[in-house]
């Protein structure tokens, strides 16, 4: 089923949680909305779960189409996975799954035998059979969101809705179970819309991810779009750890020190300022000046745990700048603390606006 | 001068059949009361968090209402005042089957019931919100939601506290011997007064009260522990790993 959002306006007495909010998620794919804590994404899929009712005249929810503003989210057919699993304690796993089956009006309910054959599947499915007839409090963080995951599936919900599904599980599970529901998804391939505030997860499991922020949708695209192609500096320092470098613009270039770079032709001739974006890991260190730009800088503090290693400097104007340099590049260079080394930057975002977090 | 212990008084003549009577009688009242103010409790305590404002409005006026004035008043008011007001067929079925008893019984009800309320109503709002939710999402009704997911689960939780408001109820009873109620105190009473024998009269009468609190006690204790949900803590049971 398609969902479609038009221009959702939704406030909590001063505090406007969504502004206009429009979205079209396609059948079949699998959403993520992505943003800080307050950027209104938990918010916009609760209005489209119809547990959040949006501003009286603010706009539509369309399920295939049609009107679904003013359905219940009990007649909305969609499935919801809490953050905090919201088990029910007092029913075993078979029996949780089976709720939403068993709740049924005579009419449209299945038969006890299709019940357990259908939750056995369910059961099967996320890999829990074996747990059937334990209770919630039983089970561990990762088994528990996975029984939710099961019950929400067991209604067959035309849309599947989860908030912040993985937010309270260790990062270890986390990454397992995320793969792991990419999988599901390419198996049942119902649509799925996920909250995370976490750029990693959105950007492995999201067929498209819908950036937010201050109750507005800032760029909406795969992961690869919006990675390296984000539409502005929210977007583009919300997906990773960047440095600003705020630059003159003279002559069709930025300056920055004794740097010249061109500015983009997109952007506004007239601007007098523009700040430069560059990714950790895009940033060169060298103890000898390269024929390209570069600026001079001081090594301030070296971690080299981890896959990367993290190089902390002062610029020569006193900023701090986050470097990241394999292991290898770490050894050739033999860096050490106080040392005085050029900076290249070999990508990078130019703005004309400011952001930072 | 030495006062001289005589038990025996408790089950001479007529004194054991009283006391028998007051137990009974204490026991009839009490449990009918507690029934009623259990319905009253779990159906007001429900609507007090109820997703629609008049329902929590007129729940909250019927507990700050009842519990607000004492028992004792209460007692008077559904005795002497009540009745007057019920038509005459009300008033000739009450004469004819013990109007002291059913005045106590609708004083007690409804004022333990508001007392009830509070307690059902502390035990769902401590159900996680998206319990409710889920419940919802799920495909149930609000009604199907509270019957089947809510109010089961905050019973369980609740299970101390109404253990104690039932002891209460049990104790508070003693106070329909103001309006004639033969009851366990009316009846320890009447012994004292017929034997002169304070001592023994009252020390039977406070042990009995002891007995049937510790029983209703160690039944709520089963209770709680039959209905505990695996994997949660309960009161005097180890949890298996």
């Amino acid at each position: 089923m398609s969902i479609e959002v038009r221009h959702i306006t939704k406030t909590f007495g001063d505090f406007t949680a969504l502004k206009e909010v429009s979205l079209e998620i396609p059948t079949g794919e699998l959403i993520a909305l992505l943003g800080p804590s307050g950027s209104g994404k938990t918010t916009l899929l609760r209005v489209i779960a119809g547990l959040e009712v949006a501003d009286p005249g603010s706009g539509a929810i369309l399920f295939d189409g049609e009107d679904a503003t003013s359905r219940s989210s009990r007649d909305r057919q969609v499935g919801f996975v809490f953050q905090h699993y919201a088990l029910f304690r007092h029913m075993t796993i078979f029996e949780n799954v089976a709720f939403g089956l068993r709740v049924r009006p005579r009419k449209v309910r299945p038969s006890e035998s299709e019940i357990r054959e259908r939750v056995s599947a369910l059961l099967k499915l996320v890999q829990l059979d074996w747990l059937a007839a334990r209770y919630p409090s039983q089970l561990s963080g990762g088994q528990r969101q996975r029984v939710a995951l099961a019950r929400a599936l067991a209604v067959e919900p035309k849309v599947l809705l989860l908030d912040e599904p993985f937010g309270s599980l260790d990062a270890k599970v986390r990454k397992e179970l995320r793969r792991w529901l990419r999988r599901l998804h390419d198996e049942l391939h119902v649509t799925s819309v996920f909250v995370t505030h976490d750029q990693e997860e959105a950007l492995e499991v999201a067929d498209r991810v819908v950036v937010m922020n201050e109750g507005r949708v800032e760029q909406v695209g795969t992961p690869d779009q919006v990675y390296h192609h984000p539409a502005n500096p929210f977007v583009y320092n919300f997906l990773g750890n960047v440095n600003l470098f705020n630059g003159r613009v003279e002559g069709g270039k930025v300056h920055i020190g004794d740097m010249a770079m061109e500015l983009p032709e997109q952007m506004r001739p007239d601007a007098e300022t523009a700040v430069v974006y560059v990714r950790p890991h895009l940033l060169e260190i060298d103890h000898q000046p390269t024929n390209t730009n570069h600026f001079r800088a001081r090594v301030e503090h070296i971690n080299p745990a981890g896959p990367l290693v993290k190089v902390e400097l002062i610029s020569e104007w006193g900023d701090p700048v986050q470097v990241e340099i394999s292991q290898e590049r770490y050894r050739d260079l033999r860096l050490k603390k106080d040392a005085e080394v050029f900076v290249t930057p070999k990508e990078k975002k130019i703005f004309v606006e400011k952001y930072s977090i | 001068m030495t006062y001289d212990l005589q038990w025996n008084i408790l089950w001479t003549g007529e004194n054991g059949r009283w006391l028998l009577e007051g137990i009974w009688t204490t026991i009839r009242l009490s449990a009918l009361s507690w029934i009623f103010a259990c319905g009253l409790g779990v159906l007001s305590g429900a609507l007090r968090t109820a997703p629609f404002r008049p329902l929590r409005a007129l729940a909250t006026c019927y507990v700050e209402f009842f519990r607000n004035v004492p028992l004792l008043v209460w007692l008077f008011f559904w005795y002497f005042g009540a009745p007057q007001v019920l038509p005459r067929a009300g008033q000739d079925w009450l004469n004819l089957h013990g109007p002291e008893f059913w005045s106590a019984v609708v004083a007690l009800s409804v004022y333990h019931g508001a007392r009830m309320s509070e307690v059902i109503r502390a035990g769902i709002q401590s159900v996680p919100k998206t319990l409710f939710e889920a419940s919802v999402a799920t495909g149930l009704s609000v009604g199907q939601a509270y019957r089947l997911i809510l109010i089961p689960i905050a019973l369980r939780l609740i299970i101390p506290p109404a253990t104690n408001e039932s002891l209460n109820l049990l104790k508070n009873s003693s106070l329909a011997l103001t309006i004639g109620v033969a009851e366990l105190t009316f009846m320890t009473r009447q012994v004292e007064t017929y034997t002169a024998r304070a001592f023994e009269a009252l020390t039977a009468g406070t042990l009995i009260y002891l007995v049937l609190c510790l029983t209703i006690a160690s039944v709520m204790a089963q209770v709680e522990r039959a209905l505990r949900i695996p994997g949660l803590i309960a009161r005097g049971v180890r949890s298996e790993s």
